[in-house]
């Protein structure tokens, strides 16, 4: 029979067209900057990180776990066996059998696939996409009959030359997309670099439960900060963008995409791999950057991507809220790639929109983003009476205040605050003037100089005292602190400390028992979660514990946890202003509103802000410090009696003490 | 402002000085000496020379240079050197079309005479507080001189001349860390140093805020306010000639000018 000798050409052809293909692909990817990985172990996780972290990612839809479970397990099993059975010829009915069955499997779960492209939401890019079902058919009906003799089901000869033309051209068509395509940039590229990018991706600390959400600190002394070729990205950033499988997840989660923002996460990988393979952005087939047409785009690895690949408002109209990252069943890093990109228009060429410019200077001499006198940082708490470490030297907590202090209202925040933890007999202290701007929005904004430059002036500031955790209100703050200043310690030190955000630390306290509230006599009451504390930093369960401690039953948004949407105030997009059809905190309220709740509880002061700036009538507002401090029973709290109003709030801290 | 090909063989020399800033005291890139680079940048990017006098080690100088510039040239001198000596020797010698410098210095002396003093030095017309250049050509300058309120008056200049950069300038542009820390910082003993007696026999300290009259607003509504706010300040003994016979108001002129004695 003819397909005797031809099958094993066939897939010799195809098996070497693909090695040439992929090798080709390496190629492309090692045209960007050196990055260690542990190369080994990253292969030998692989296998893990595909089968269980990603497997994770993918689960939160089941339709499409189960379908891509079916469909990649069958193809992976029965090409093992095609390769065995008919490429090596081994004669064995049982192994017949067993590539019979791995068709079967591919092939109910390439009828999922079918189905779910029937009729697809608009976050699915089409073009080849549509194709892909057909040939996974195509693909397993072909082998499935051409192996059937194999397995003694059929006579050899069966169907005569015409059958064995009609298989030829399906195993031709299947492999093709499969083998081929999956060398040559076809929608199965993803299984390739997509395997590959979990071997070596660049914060393998993502895998087995961890988190990494700290950018990476920029060497300043290099000869080109930032990126602005795609040959500039690490060679596994590119290797990154080539697993993108388009399915849109990040689209559909976008606060940018959905304002009509010129940003599209999807759009942005694929135009990265239009740069880093050359070309135009023709041939895309999903959703576009709002406003902006497709096809116009052209991009090379050696071009300035800036340039007619992607404008640079489609980069600043990122809030870094990481719901993309999040969402990402390929675990792309899209932030990362945005805010490096943003680090070359900002320390290159000075190109920050907006009020950005303006921002990064006060911040350079007044160490806030207002332009405030540095020396006023404690004029919030004239009447706090509030210890400064520079006199104390020493404290259980160091309360880092942010820029929260310059701000009206955040100073309400601040002040509840003030009042739990007086309340809880905390001894804790402030660094007052001597405290400096996180550093979050330069970073953000790309200047990752004048936040590097905060960053080690507040290291300095806060390796003089001691202290045993800092708390703060303000989750970007918290952020930096937490994940991102270790990078910036003098050589062989390192944080000595636990950073934690306010709810965190007021839940503590109300569970030792170091507070008594009373019941919340509001209406219904929902929760936004800020990004900086959900993504970020996997804080979810505190605040809602909290505001279940004072007797509130949360609303639940629709998207809320790891889904929340941002409320439109993060990585400096209030500051570069890129205009879209909606306001991203209006959108929010919008969200809010639809759970009925008169109030919605925040733990972030820049959510406060974005979310009282939409006009009424709205929820209320209110910080989570606030709604405590709210309902504290002042003069009751368990210890403090003998002790009247708080004025030494180290007196007794006993209670403090125990938690701490 | 497009750079034209007519700007190709301009040359301007933009005097920059350390700026402090008036919340925090700390060194910065001065505003009006900024402006003053962005209008040479905008002008002549080429032919445009960045100059400094003093300490060459400034951290300030790179927030200029980062705006673009490939090098700032640096007469280096002592901490109480006169900066008028030196800069005029300098001037005199690579003679520039036009020098541009703030209108005063944010730190320091902060007089405000430098450009006056240049001039005078070099021989070149001063003109004070202008807002842009808006073009060059014969030989000379079509200048927009900023005035209060947003008032502008057109000057026309010869080349070459001095003049001093007002805060209605075009803003400067963003100042990138890389190109900062890279610029080239060329350091040449400053040909001539004196050393300046008057300031050295004075001592600094910080302003005392003096006592301020209070300004009682008189209007009573809102729109009342806002003329008080905007309205053109009104000189005493004007008058405004309207509608009546040419020859009438020509006379009205004529009158005044020879009773203030501008003509005999």
């Amino acid at each position: 029979m003819i397909l005797d000798w031809l099958l094993p050409v066939l897939i010799s052809v195809a098996l070497l067209l693909a090695v040439a293909g992929m090798l080709k692909r390496i190629s492309l990817w090692r045209a960007g900057q050196p990055e260690k990985v542990s190369f080994f172990s990253g292969l030998m996780a692989m296998p893990r990180r595909y089968l269980v972290d990603l497997h994770h990612v993918v689960e939160r839809d089941k339709y499409m776990s189960k379908t891509h479970v079916a469909t990649a397990g069958g193809f992976v099993l029965s090409m093992v066996l095609i390769l065995a059975v008919h490429l090596f010829g081994v004669e064995n009915r049982w192994l017949s059998y067993a590539l019979l069955s791995a068709l079967v499997l591919m092939f109910v779960g390439a009828l999922f696939v079918f189905k779910r492209r029937l009729n697809p939401p608009s976050r699915l890019s089409k073009g080849p996409w549509m194709r892909l079902p057909k040939s996974l058919l195509m693909f397993a009906v072909s082998f499935f009959i051409a192996t059937l003799p194999a397995a003694g089901i059929l006579p050899e000869n069966f169907g005569g030359w015409l059958l064995a033309a009609v298989l030829a051209a399906g195993i031709v068509w299947g492999m093709g997309e499969l083998l081929f395509g999956m060398g040559w940039g076809g929608p199965m590229k993803h299984a390739f670099a997509g395997s590959l990018h979990l071997a070596f991706h660049r914060r393998p600390e993502r895998f087995g439960g961890g988190r990494s959400t700290g950018l990476k600190p920029v060497d300043l002394t290099a000869a080109k900060l930032g990126v602005e070729k795609p040959t500039d990205f690490k060679w596994n950033q590119l290797l990154g963008f080539d697993a993108c499988v388009q399915c849109g997840k990040c689209e559909a989660m976008c606060p940018a995409f959905a304002a009509g923002q010129p940003l599209n996460p999807k759009k942005l990988i694929q135009d990265m791999v239009v740069g880093l393979a050359g070309g135009s952005d023709a041939k895309f087939a999903g959703s576009p950057y709002p406003g902006i047409e497709v096809g116009k785009a052209e991009g090379g690895p050696n071009k300035t991507i800036t340039e007619g690949l992607v404008s640079p408002d489609t980069l600043w109209s990122c809030t870094t809220c990481r719901a993309c990252v999040e969402e990402c069943p390929m675990m792309i890093e899209h932030v990362d790639a945005i805010v490096d990109m943003r680090r070359f228009l900002t320390l290159e060429k000075g190109n920050t929109p907006n009020k950005g410019a303006e921002v990064l200077d006060n911040l350079i001499a007044t160490d806030n983003p207002n332009g405030f006198n540095p020396g006023s940082r404690m004029n919030w708490a004239a009447d706090q009476n509030l210890r400064v470490m520079k006199d104390v030297k020493e404290a259980d907590v160091l309360f880092w205040v942010s820029d929260g202090a310059f701000d009206m209202r955040s100073q309400r925040i601040l002040r509840s605050f003030v009042k739990v933890l007086k309340a809880a007999n905390v001894d804790f202290a402030v660094l007052g003037d001597e405290e400096r701007d996180s550093g979050d929005v330069a970073r953000r904004l790309g200047d990752d100089a004048t936040f590097q430059s905060l960053a080690k002036r507040n290291i300095a500031a806060m390796s003089q005292y001691k202290f045993k955790r800092i708390v703060t209100t303000d989750p970007h703050a918290f952020h930096c602190l937490k994940n991102e200043y270790a990078d910036l310690y003098p050589e062989g030190q390192k944080p000595d400390y636990e950073v934690l955000h306010h709810t965190t630390f007021i839940n503590e306290l109300v569970k030792a028992g170091a507070l008594s509230l009373e019941e919340f006599k509001g209406g219904t009451v929902t929760y936004h979660d800020p990004c900086y504390l959900g993504r970020y930093n996997g804080e979810y369960d505190s605040p809602r514990e909290l505001l279940n401690e004072l007797g509130i039953e949360i609303a639940e948004m629709e998207r809320s946890g790891f889904r929340s949407r941002c409320c439109g105030g993060g990585g400096g997009a209030p500051i570069t202003d890129i205009p879209g059809e909606r306001r991203i905190a209006d959108m929010r309220m919008a969200e809010i509103k639809e759970t009925g709740a008169e109030l919605v509880a925040v733990g972030c002061q820049q959510c406060t802000a974005m979310l009282e700036g939409v006009v009424e009538p709205r929820a209320e507002v209110k910080d989570i410090a606030e709604l405590v401090a709210d309902a504290l029973i002042e003069g009751d709290a368990p210890v403090s009696k003998k002790n009247g109003k708080q004025a030494k709030p180290n007196a007794d801290k006993r209670v403090a003490e125990e938690i701490l | 402002m497009q750079p034209d090909k007519q700007n190709a063989n301009l040359r301007i020399a933009a005097l920059v000085s350390v700026g402090k800033h008036p919340g925090s005291g700390r060194a910065r890139r001065a505003e009006q000496d900024a402006r003053a680079v962005e209008m040479g940048l905008a002008m002549a990017p080429q032919g445009l020379e960045v100059l400094h006098a003093g300490d060459p080690h400034a951290e300030a100088l790179r927030a200029y240079a980062g705006m673009g510039l490939k090098k700032i040239r640096i007469l280096q001198q002592g901490e109480n050197a006169d900066a008028v000596p030196a800069l005029s020797q300098y001037l005199g010698e690579s003679k520039p079309d036009i020098v541009l410098t703030g209108v005063r210095a944010e730190s320091g002396e902060s007089s405000g005479m430098m450009a006056y003093l240049l001039g005078e030095k070099l021989g070149m017309p001063v003109v004070t507080r202008i807002a842009e250049i808006v073009s060059i050509d014969n030989g000379q300058a079509n200048l927009l001189q900023a005035l209060p309120r947003g008032q502008r008056r057109a000057l026309r200049v010869p080349l070459p001349f001095v003049a001093s950069v007002d805060m209605a300038a075009a803003a400067p542009r963003q100042s990138a860390f890389g190109p900062a820390s890279r610029a080239e910082m060329e350091a040449k003993k400053a040909d001539v140093e004196v050393r300046d007696e008057v300031q050295a026999s004075w001592s600094e300290a910080p302003a005392r805020k003096r006592p301020k009259r209070l300004k009682v607003v008189k209007a009573k509504t809102a729109a009342d306010r806002f003329k008080a706010a905007t309205a053109k300040s009104s000189g005493d003994g004007g008058k405004v000639l309207r509608d009546k016979p040419a020859s009438e108001m020509a006379q009205a002129v004529f009158d005044l000018l020879l009773e203030e004695g501008v003509i005999r």
